[in-house]
């Protein structure tokens, strides 16, 4: 096998699974450093960027300028939730584990897969294109709400880049598409003989979830994206109204409807929020059992509320809605529904703290991500509780208070889950282990930062604050604020500069890592069978499963795990 | 070392809950900032007081939750930590407990639909029941006086002429300016005529997306006179950041324009022009 067919062209899902990681991670980069360019301009508005701003934005004199800010806002959430959080939850630790944990020798349909992966570099192309594009780049935000994203003259300088944005958009929608196909045939179709549904770990059930919500909520968007691409370039109205003017002069056509656009979205990108979330309450369900040496507290229960959550979450969207002009009347169901989904997420939160208790919890750096990821989930679900409330979001609806919510549940969550994820299965995605002294200062400085950030944010929002401006200074109503974005942004940029600590260790502990053993962490379920890291084919001889997959410290025993393949039995007899 | 990460998550009831009291109550500072000033600011419409009392009800039950949760957290690494110290003790074996997830089910789940019932009225006062008032013993709905279209990037402003009625020709124009009555419930008629915008005032709690080929409804009422800011609060291109209006609050009889039967529009106010018209 070349290095081209084993490395690049590989149809082996792990090597996938790190594809889709490297390229997820280096585009988090590249969104964080988006982050920090708008957190300058907030804190200091209007001056002059050191270094880079000569060199980019040289024909304002070193600026940013309002153009840019807003295409700055549009590719940071573009970038965050459709080239890393997604692809990093569902391609790289869908793909790598699955076929392991459910004793698979590949996914069913392995060349689909590849073609999941290299259907996302149509996508970053047209996405780095849309940067180069002349004017300003895309620049009506990821939602790409309508009548902005439609008219040229609204947004000067977004005519190409729009069109390039959707139609990124749109080959990002394959890739998942194929990708979710692909998961939901394996997870039912390739367990291995006495893997139950009911001895799936959490992970696999999350995952399983997260490709139903995938594989009937996508197609909307992708209508969707289409739609407006034609109303862009072939002259349809789905979304342009009757009579529209756009600098005084009136728009031909018409007969559409603007929100129309804001229903296809959010009837995908609200089930996307739980796309981007389960998967990471699955891994965390596994990390912490396996690391407090005990049992998962209500394993049914676990998998009814991601069930449900899978569930309601298909008949929330409207709550991004409720002051969109929307019937109240709609609005108000949505809110009901919308405050019953905050059950299952919370049901989930002392599910895990009850496996906590009495534990004895190994507190590795994954764990340690594990638990802070618990607390910042926290924070998050409970300011959304607050914006399910639908007369407090006429207040707080496109504030400030809105970024630390979201940034809560997908930095705070989802992310230090995914590096604590990386930190737990590290070992077996490339057979050695990472540093635990700068895994552990890098979990500390994330952490405190990450709450310096985000945190401060609340009390900008209780104030009203609206998100997506390039400047508050000129405000009546908010220019005391200004100290606050000064701190944020210094939190920021220490937060992306502290994330060296985690680049050294991840590319140096592939060198200079301690060699794992199979089962490092004494861990159950069965990806920690194979060898680390594990050969296309994964097993090297057929597993039968005996149990599920959370029998830690069971009583009588000397060990304190009992895997899901050791045949022997509680009284030691081997069974047959 | 467990010691050392269970102290750093008690900061997270902690400091989540401290900074937010010292918040609400404004007293202190850190580092020279005074956090005077950093909760809801002044409310001065009567309609969304409901929202504000919403918006404590709300932190305070979310605020117990949170001091349960996180403290607990930090709790059980503190206890359960695995070091030297108890390498003797086993990890309990515990699969379930039927009573205590019942128990955090319906608990959790009854103050849930509390609440979403609860705030069904608020939902109702600020979207669904526009006000009233009785003219000649009949009661009927406040007809808007005033018509705000959101533009790239400001307001224009529309108050009936001499006719008295919105969506004439003789309507009177002004941009970024909107003068209202205080003590009595106002109306406005809000639309956008190029993109969508957002017919914002933090000041009052009021905030509605306004949509092309859309005719909506706005209603509150200012008990104090002054001077609020009107933003816009959805996306709306490059000077979003600065589509900013100013509303005058002022006791009645109304000056200028405002006052619908002015026949001497101040200088700044342009009749509409015919082709202008809308409707």
């Amino acid at each position: 096998m070349s290095f081209l067919t084993k490395y690049v062209f590989s149809s082996d899902h792990k090597v996938i699974g790190i594809q889709f990681l490297i390229s997820s991670l280096i585009w988090f980069l590249v969104g964080g450093l988006m982050a920090a360019a708008m957190r300058w301009q907030l804190a200091w508005p209007w001056s002059d960027m050191p270094i880079l701003g000569s060199w980019l934005f040289e024909a304002e004199g070193g600026q940013i300028s309002p153009e840019y800010y807003t295409m700055l806002l549009t590719m940071h959430g573009t970038v965050m939730v459709f080239f890393v959080v997604i692809p990093i939850l569902a391609g790289a630790f869908g793909n790598f584990l699955i076929p392991l944990m459910i004793g698979a020798d590949d996914m069913a349909f392995p060349r689909l897969n590849m073609m999941s992966y290299w259907f996302m570099w149509p996508a970053f192309a047209c996405l780095l294109l849309s940067f180069a594009s002349p004017g300003f780049g895309p620049a009506a935000g990821w939602t790409s709400y309508p009548p902005l994203a439609v008219f040229e003259e609204a947004a000067p300088g977004s005519g190409l880049a729009q069109t390039l944005w959707l139609t990124g958009l749109t080959f990002v929608g394959l890739s998942s598409m194929m990708g979710s196909i692909n998961y939901i045939t394996t997870i039912v179709q390739m367990r291995a003989p006495g893997m139950t549904f009911f001895r799936l770990p959490m992970t696999i059930w999350a995952m399983l979830v997260t490709a139903i919500l995938q594989a009937f909520a996508l197609p909307v968007l992708t209508a969707a994206v289409l739609m407006q691409i034609a109303d862009r370039l072939l002259g349809t109205c789905f979304f342009i109204p009757e009579g529209a003017l756009v600098g005084d002069s009136l728009v031909k056509g018409g007969g559409g409807q603007a929100l129309l656009w804001q229903h296809l979205f959010w009837f995908y990108s609200h089930p996307a929020v739980y796309i981007m979330l389960l998967p990471a309450m699955g891994m965390a369900s596994d990390i912490l059992s396996s690391m407090s040496r005990k049992p998962l507290f209500g394993y049914r229960p676990m998998v009814y509320s991601i069930l449900s959550i899978g569930g309601l979450g298909f008949i929330v969207w409207g709550h991004h809605m409720f002051v969109s002009g929307m019937q109240p009347l709609v609005g108000a169901a949505f809110m009901l529904t919308t405050i019953l989904i905050a059950l299952p997420s919370g049901i989930k939160t002392f599910n895990w703290l009850a496996t906590l208790w009495g534990g004895r919890l190994q507190l590795t750096t994954g764990m340690l991500f594990c638990m802070g990821f618990i607390a910042m989930f926290v924070i998050g679900g409970l300011s959304g509780v607050l914006m399910a409330v639908a007369p407090v979001t006429i207040f707080i609806h496109d504030t400030y208070y809105i970024v630390a919510h979201f940034h809560y549940v997908l930095f705070g969550g989802t992310s230090l889950i995914v590096i604590g994820s990386i930190y737990h299965w590290y070992p077996k995605m490339f057979g050695r282990m990472m540093s635990e002294t700068l895994g552990k200062i890098h979990f500390f400085t994330t952490f405190v930062l990450i709450n310096c950030v985000f945190f401060p944010m609340h009390f900008l929002g209780a104030q009203g604050l609206p998100r997506r401006y390039a400047d508050f200074t000129h405000t009546d109503s908010f220019a005391h604020l200004q100290p606050i974005n000064e701190f944020i942004t210094y939190s920021a940029f220490a937060l992306v500069a502290v994330q060296v600590f985690f680049i050294v260790n991840f590319f140096g502990s592939m060198i200079f890592g301690r060699r794992a053993g199979n089962n490092p962490w004494n861990a159950n379920t069965l990806e920690w069978v194979a060898t680390s890291p594990p050969p296309h084919g994964n097993f090297t001889s057929p597993l039968v499963v005996y149990r599920g997959p959370y029998e830690y410290s069971v009583p009588g025993r000397t060990q304190d795990f009992w895997m899901q393949t050791d045949p022997e039995d509680a009284d030691g007899h081997i069974a047959h | 070392m467990h010691r050392f990460w269970a102290v750093l998550f008690s900061l997270v009831p902690v400091l989540g809950i401290g900074l937010y009291v010292l918040a609400v109550v404004g007293k202190g500072s850190i580092g020279g900032f005074s956090l005077a000033g950093l909760w809801l600011p002044e409310n001065a419409n009567p309609y969304t007081t409901t929202i504000d009392h919403l918006f404590d009800l709300v932190h305070i039950i979310c605020g117990v939750v949170l001091g349960i949760t996180t403290s607990v957290l930090a709790y059980v690494i503190w206890r359960y930590a695995d070091h030297a110290g108890r390498k003797n003790e086993a990890a309990q074996y515990v699969t379930h407990h039927a009573l205590l997830e019942w128990i955090w089910t319906v608990i959790p789940g009854a103050i849930l639909v509390f609440l979403g019932f609860y705030q069904l009225q608020v939902w109702a006062d600020n979207k669904m029941n526009r006000p009233m008032q009785t003219i000649d013993g009949n009661i009927q709905a406040i007809e808007p006086m005033a018509l705000v279209v959101g533009k790239q990037f400001g307001w224009e402003v529309y108050y009936p002429g001499p006719d008295g009625r919105l969506g004439t020709s003789d309507d009177l124009r002004i941009e970024n300016d909107l003068t209202v009555p205080v003590g009595r419930p106002v109306v406005l008629r809000v639309e956008a005529q190029d993109v969508l915008h957002s017919f914002a005032i933090p000041g009052l709690r009021v905030k509605q997306d306004v949509v092309p080929g859309m005719t909506q409804l706005v209603w509150f009422q200012v008990d104090k006179p002054g001077t609020y800011e009107i933003l816009c609060m959805e996306l709306c291109g490059w000077g979003h950041y600065k589509m900013r209006a100013r509303m005058k609050a002022v006791a009645e009889p109304l000056d200028g324009i405002a006052n619908g039967s002015s026949t001497e529009p101040s200088s700044t106010a342009t009749p509409v022009a015919d082709e202008e018209v809308k409707d």
